[in-house]
């Protein structure tokens, strides 16, 4: 019995206490990043190594320049297991840290983008929610604070249509020519539904959905149908985490050629291909940047923080796709925190001043080079207006190894694309009351 | 001593069935409902408004929703969030069809749709029980979310499927700070509650526990099966549409159906559970448990200043988290509910125990 008073008793002063966790005390030259991450749960085989990614390049910015402009970065992560409600948590508790308060958030899932747009809005701090999240953030002029950078589902669907064209010989040939789509059935797998649809009429090629009901382990039905009666010339792939392998192994089964399977690049890592076994070999998949380790960047990483046995996961790991594709988005954070000194000043910033550096973040082919990104990405170049920066995307190839470039850089249909983000933003702003900003 | 109803006499009917009889639970009332209304919007910093009261108050209102059901009218169900996603979609589409209604009309309209379905899916309770009924409304949850996410229309188009709340204002006044969310979430489920806790005490309360307690027996007194249990449907599916509702307008702000799912109905299952089944105290306390309990274990290996991997925490998290909820399952299986009702009698016998 006073074992049970004494347990309940203690929860409860400690609740009380629990206001004194929020207010830690930091150095005065810190830039506070926070990192919402998912090491736990379902996705945690997603998570974990585009969480080791982003940790382990701040720390070799740490190591080897002593952070940036003499300004050290402090990461701090904090579980989401791909929750809504605890990525709120998550981001409630870590806003406020450091001596200028969070630097931008990366909430690493579509659901906690969402609730996040507002809150972080009125609160000035930016989102960068680097490939997924809501692409109609896209148009810089109503969603002041928050950045899809890179490229957007609806650029790759665009890319992809254009690496069918080009491998049949010409958009002219995509007449007739049957394309499926094998998606994920939620929000995130629906969205290229819309301008794949759009192509289609342009181009003439015959489309068909096969929605894929989450978690996505039993698809034979639908590959089935694909592999004996449909017979369709592609197939575009549109999954998430034990989805992708399935869909691998299911069109192996039916002998539907990997090679004209094209996955979104949440299909193409390796934790996608390798369950498959040798049945992915030929697999492509969309990115918008390299995968391997024979990347400067990523020999530093080795060099000063794993060498140092300061590394976040297993040194072997180091140039998965997942990890490069964390790595590249703490890459893009501290640009933006480079070309917001430059402005304010080289001291730590806040929210607000990381946002103009976002807005101005110009990587050039000759900046990409200098901090040893040759080769991985496209350059790219933020404007207030235009928040996603036109980055290219290249599909790449399984080769049962190892993710081999199979195309050039392919520029995506921003004629396309583009009206459709400013009418879903503008549907958005009208919904919400917001007047969107004059950028000039 | 304290907590003695002596000296306290009824000379009226209407004293006789007050909901709080003694003083002493009046007196106690009246000071959790100043601490809830001036002190926390007072005291609270964003962080506990955002992330602990505003989500506790509304969760609560979900398992006091699902406690009328399967507490009060013994009805087991694990529809709870598909009930929460009609509420959502529902107040979505009012609040973006009619931007000039009042955002409460907006809830209580949602509540009533939720209703409509919750008596839908509640017809198959007349003849199925128990277990067999729990799987039926687990249907309800997942093609309610199936529903919602297959036609567009529910979402406006939406090319992600995803619902945001519009600005909220009532009678001018701005509803976009945390202590403005705060104190309309209060006042909504301190409303809700009130009517709960006498409905239950009602001709129709009583009902649903004749039901709960003897199907048979309950009619045999005069109880009509159908209607009886159609009104705990209805009555629980419309608190937690409403619940469904708030969470998605005060507390996240946008949300898309995938945030209802199963698993949002588990854990409001276990907070009846843990809370007290047929309690409406239980279902706050329950609330409290299941939701705060996580973030505290979350944090306080940080507040004594131990640097642990987030993974590590976590799953430490998870061991502690599940061994409490067993150990107070075993040391008080009828909830946390019961443990205030036992303190209260030792309390009236305090400090001469017999």
């Amino acid at each position: 019995m006073s074992f049970k008073k004494l347990a309940l008793a203690l929860t409860g002063a400690a609740l009380l206490a629990a206001p004194a966790v929020s207010s830690a005390v930091a150095a005065e030259n810190e830039q506070f990043i926070p990192s919402l991450v998912y090491r736990t749960g379902p996705y945690s085989p997603n998570g974990t190594p585009v969480a080791n990614g982003f940790a382990d390049y701040f720390n070799m910015l740490n190591a080897r320049d002593g952070g940036i402009n003499g300004v050290k970065l402090v990461v701090e992560e904090c579980e989401t297991g791909y929750n809504t409600a605890k990525g709120v948590e998550c981001y409630e508790r870590l806003k406020g840290k450091g001596p200028t308060g969070a630097t931008a958030f990366n909430p690493m899932s579509t659901g906690i983008t969402y609730a996040l747009i507002e809150k972080a809005t009125a609160d000035k701090i930016p989102i960068i929610s680097m490939g997924y999240g809501r692409t109609a953030a896209g148009d810089g002029r109503v969603f002041p604070y928050v950045f899809p950078l890179v490229t957007t589902y609806w650029d790759d669907a665009t890319a992809i249509i254009k690496y069918i064209a080009g491998q049949e010989g010409g958009y002219d040939k995509l007449k007739g020519k049957k394309i499926a789509l094998v998606f994920h059935n939620s929000a995130y797998g629906k969205e290229p539904i819309p301008i794949l649809k759009k192509m289609a009429a342009k181009y003439g090629y015959k489309f068909s959905e096969f929605p894929v009901q989450h978690p996505g382990l039993e698809q034979k039905a639908t590959w089935l149908q694909i592999g004996r009666r449909l017979k369709p010339d592609w197939v575009i792939l549109w999954g998430w985490g034990v989805m992708n392998s399935t869909a691998i192994k299911e069109a192996a089964a039916v002998r539907f050629p990997r090679d004209r399977m094209v996955g979104v690049w949440w299909s193409g890592a390796e934790q996608d291909v390798l369950p498959a076994g040798k049945g992915a070999t030929g697999y492509t998949a969309s990115t918008f940047h390299g995968a391997g380790a024979d990347y400067a960047f990523l020999k530093d990483i080795k060099k000063y923080v794993y060498d140092a046995g300061n590394g976040k996961g297993k040194k072997e790991n180091v140039g998965q796709v997942l990890y490069n594709r964390g790595a590249l988005n703490a890459m893009l954070e501290a640009e933006a925190i480079r070309t917001a000194q430059e402005k304010f000043g080289k001291r730590p910033l806040t929210g607000e001043e990381v946002q103009w550096g976002l807005e101005n973040l110009n990587l050039t082919a000759e900046r990409i080079k200098e901090i040893g990104f040759e080769g991985f990405i496209a350059p790219l170049k933020i404007s207030c207006r235009d928040h996603v920066g036109g980055g290219k995307i290249r599909i790449q190839k399984w080769d049962g190894k190892k993710w081999v470039w199979a195309s050039e850089w392919l520029e995506s249909d921003r004629s396309m694309v583009r009206p459709m983000i400013e009418e879903a933003a503008a549907q958005y702003a009208k919904e919400k009351g917001i007047t969107p900003r004059d950028c000039k | 001593m304290l907590y003695r109803e002596a000296g306290q006499f009824k000379t009226s009917y209407a004293a006789d069935q007050a909901i709080f009889p003694l003083a002493q639970d009046r007196i106690g009332m009246a000071i959790i409902l100043a601490v809830a209304f001036i002190a926390i919007p007072a005291v609270a910093n964003e962080y506990w408004l955002q992330t602990i009261m505003i989500p506790f108050l509304i969760l609560s209102l979900a398992a006091l929703g699902l406690n009328v059901l399967t507490g009060y009218a013994g009805q087991l169900s694990l529809g709870t969030g598909g009930f929460m996603a009609v509420g959502a979609f529902a107040a979505y589409k009012f609040a973006t069809a009619f931007p000039e209604m009042n955002i409460i009309v907006v809830f209580l309209i949602s509540g009533l749709i939720s209703a409509a379905v919750g008596i839908v899916f509640g017809v198959p309770s007349l003849r199925i029980k128990g277990f067999y009924l729990a799987v039926a409304t687990l249907a309800a949850q997942f093609f309610l979310l199936w529903l919602l996410v297959k036609y567009p229309w529910f979402y406006n188009y939406d090319p992600s499927g995803v619902i945001s709340a519009p600005p909220i204002d009532i009678f001018g006044f701005a509803i976009d700070t945390a202590v403005s969310k705060y104190m309309l979430t209060l006042i909504i489920v301190s409303v809700l509650a009130l009517a709960t806790k006498n409905l239950v005490r009602s001709h129709i309360g009583r009902g649903w526990m004749a039901i709960r307690d003897m199907d048979i027996a309950a009619e045999i007194i005069g109880f009509r099966p159908l209607t009886t249990k159609l009104s705990a449907f209805a009555v629980s599916s419309f608190l937690v549409g409403v619940a469904g509702a708030m969470y998605a307008f005060l507390y996240l702000g946008s949300v898309e159906a995938a945030a209802f799912d199963i698993t949002t109905s588990f854990n409001i299952l276990f907070m009846v559970i843990v809370g007290g089944l047929g309690s409406v105290l239980g279902s706050f306390i329950g609330a409290a448990f299941i939701l705060t309990l996580p973030i505290f274990l979350d944090n306080f290996p940080r507040m004594l200043g131990f640097e642990i991997s987030v993974e590590t925490v976590t799953h430490l998290q998870f061991m502690i988290f599940g061994a409490l909820i067993i150990f107070f399952l075993i040391v008080e299986p009828h909830g946390l509910a019961r443990l205030w009702t036992i303190t209260k009698e030792k309390l009236r016998a305090w400090p001469f125990p017999y």
